[in-house]
């Protein structure tokens, strides 16, 4: 038997794509270990920083002061219920919010006339600062879960809204020709062609959107809320638990990270061909 | 390189026959008030069921535009654009595409892209018989960065032939390929051509390609200027590559184009 040219072209590139999959796999490793450097120098001095006198405890406590306070909250049986009440707002706010901005950016990006309708408005709310919409938002719907979450679900509408429609609006032209050229068109075109072009930027936006629901959760706990790590926040600083704030700043670094992260693989798996 | 009979005995595809492709006194302007730039003017060339019609002029004189005009994408400023006796309105579906860049979509794999061309209908053999009519037989569940530029170019061919066309339209499609894969996609070309009989316009910058394959070649001048000159060639395909009589209308394009042999 003869070998092809072609042949040896593909077991050549098997071979190739399999040395770029443990190289990847080797760079992944590395990368994770990279990111751990800083985080890791950070721990080394703030322990040598709270124990060399130059802060007193109330100031900087040391690492293990705050997992003692980990500890004890987690004991008083609180802790948990911080940490859940402030990821159940987020969600639900994100979930309601990026909702709203996927479908009202899609409107926006899709159809210059939902544009000339909705874009002046809605570039008018954004202009103002969204803390402002608390006294309202109270006044409106009480001092429950409601101004809490909207409050959220706002934060995350604008970067989701945003992204999403100049993404539809940006789509490259030439990939939207070939669509209508091959017999695309109405919604087939929408789905088989923009939203596929569009999804990077969508992902982005989603991201951000994720990032901004923090943001907006523990503003919204540090107004007006007896429970979350926003609450924990403004009451460990009244009670002087330097330890207590600490440990509420580095729960929402771990939470945003966490759930940041499960967008991201979602992002990744979606968007293999990139 | 033969055709497999998987190809042309499919009866999942509807076999469009040939079509007449038309441009009566077509004008087209872009732009208004002092940016208005007129790209073709007057235009009046008719290309019989089956023949393949090359199309060649300078850079910008307006090549794709012809073409987009005949697609649907594009409408002309005055005159009329017809295909098979209709006026073409809107997207028109006896005509498939390739554009100057291959245009594959990034988030489908090359067999998909090429199913594209049959409306994401047909079998996967008969994907895959085209993909390796173009040499990309391996490659079909590659993403489109993966592979090099020639190949992208003549998997975005396939998936304009696998619709069995009216009428094909062309812009430049051999011009990223090297010389060899040129040649071969040039004769498979003319091959597809008298098996499914589609009528073809072929824009090209490459006078030897255009005599290599045309029934006629019309020549634009530059932007504005229209048709300045039509030449046949009456010798049958498939043609011979070292074929010497063409060498005085070979010599006479290239004058046109101010180029001294
Ligand atoms: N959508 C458009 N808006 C404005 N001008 C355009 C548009 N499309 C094309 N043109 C102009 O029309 C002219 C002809 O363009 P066209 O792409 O048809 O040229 P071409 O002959 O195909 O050139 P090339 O050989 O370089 O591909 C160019 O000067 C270009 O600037
Ligand atoms: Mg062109």
């Amino acid at each position: 038997m003869t070998v092809t040219a072609r042949e040896v072209e593909s077991t050549d590139r098997a071979t190739r794509d399999e040395v770029k999959q443990n190289r990847r796999r080797v760079s992944w490793a590395g990368a994770a270990l990279l990111g751990m450097i800083l985080p890791a120098s950070l721990l080394l001095l703030w322990q040598w920083f709270s124990t060399n006198g130059s802060y007193s405890a109330s100031q900087l406590p040391t690492p293990s002061a705050v997992a003692s306070a980990l500890l004890e909250l987690i004991e008083r049986g609180t802790y948990w219920t911080h940490v859940a009440i402030s990821v159940q707002r987020v969600l639900l706010g994100f979930a309601i919010g990026a909702s709203a901005g996927l479908i009202i950016g899609s409107l926006v990006g899709l159809s210059p006339r939902a544009s000339s309708l909705l874009s002046p408005t809605i570039q008018a709310i954004r202009a103002v600062p969204s803390l402002a919409w608390v006294p309202l938002l109270v006044l409106w719907m009480g001092i429950y879960e409601g101004p809490k979450v909207t409050l959220v679900a706002i934060g995350a509408f604008f970067p989701v809204f945003t992204t999403v429609a100049s993404g539809f609006m940006h789509t490259d032209r030439k990939l939207i020709e070939v669509g209508r050229a091959y017999g695309l068109s109405g919604i087939k075109l929408v789905t088989g062609i923009l939203l596929p072009a569009a999804a990077p930027t969508i992902f982005a936006g989603l991201r951000l959107g994720l990032a901004q629901s923090w943001l907006f959760v523990v503003a919204a706990e540090l107004i007006a809320s007896s429970k979350g790590l926003g609450f924990l926040l403004i009451d460990s600083q009244n009670t002087s638990r330097t330890d207590i704030l600490l440990l509420a700043i580095i729960s929402l670094a771990i939470l945003g990270k966490t759930t940041d992260l499960i967008l991201a693989t979602i992002e990744k798996r979606t968007l293999k061909w990139i | 390189m033969s055709l497999g009979t998987q190809i042309f005995s499919s009866d999942s595809i509807t076999q469009l026959a040939p079509a007449e492709v038309s441009l009566t006194d077509v004008s087209k302007a872009f732009g208004s008030g002092p940016d208005r730039v007129e790209v073709l003017h007057n235009i009046n060339v008719t290309a019989a069921p089956g023949e393949i019609l090359a199309i060649l002029g300078p850079s910008g004189c307006g090549k794709s535009t012809l073409l987009r005009l005949v697609a649907g994408l594009e409408t002309a400023t005055s005159g009329s654009v017809c295909v098979d006796g209709h006026l073409v309105t809107g997207i028109d579906a006896q005509c498939s595409v390739v554009f100057q860049e291959p245009r594959l979509l990034p988030w489908r794999t090359v067999a998909k892209n090429v199913q594209l061309g049959v409306r994401d209908s047909g079998t996967s053999g008969e994907i895959q018989a085209w993909l390796e009519l173009v040499g990309l037989g391996d490659f079909g569940g590659y993403l489109p960065k993966q592979i090099s530029g020639g190949m992208a170019q003549r998997a975005a061919l396939a998936r304009a032939l696998i619709g069995h066309p009216g009428v094909l339209l062309l812009d430049e499609p051999f011009a990223a390929l090297d010389a060899l894969t040129r040649m071969q996609m040039q004769d498979l070309l003319v091959e597809v051509k008298e098996r499914i009989g589609t009528t073809v316009l072929l824009v090209t910058h490459d006078v030897d390609e255009a005599l290599y394959l045309a029934d006629r070649i019309i020549v634009l001048g530059e932007r504005g200027q229209g048709i300045v000159e039509t030449i046949s060639i009456e010798s049958p395909r498939p043609r011979d590559r070292s074929d010497t009589s063409t060498i005085p209308l070979r010599r006479e394009l290239l004058r046109l184009f101010g180029v001294h042999v």
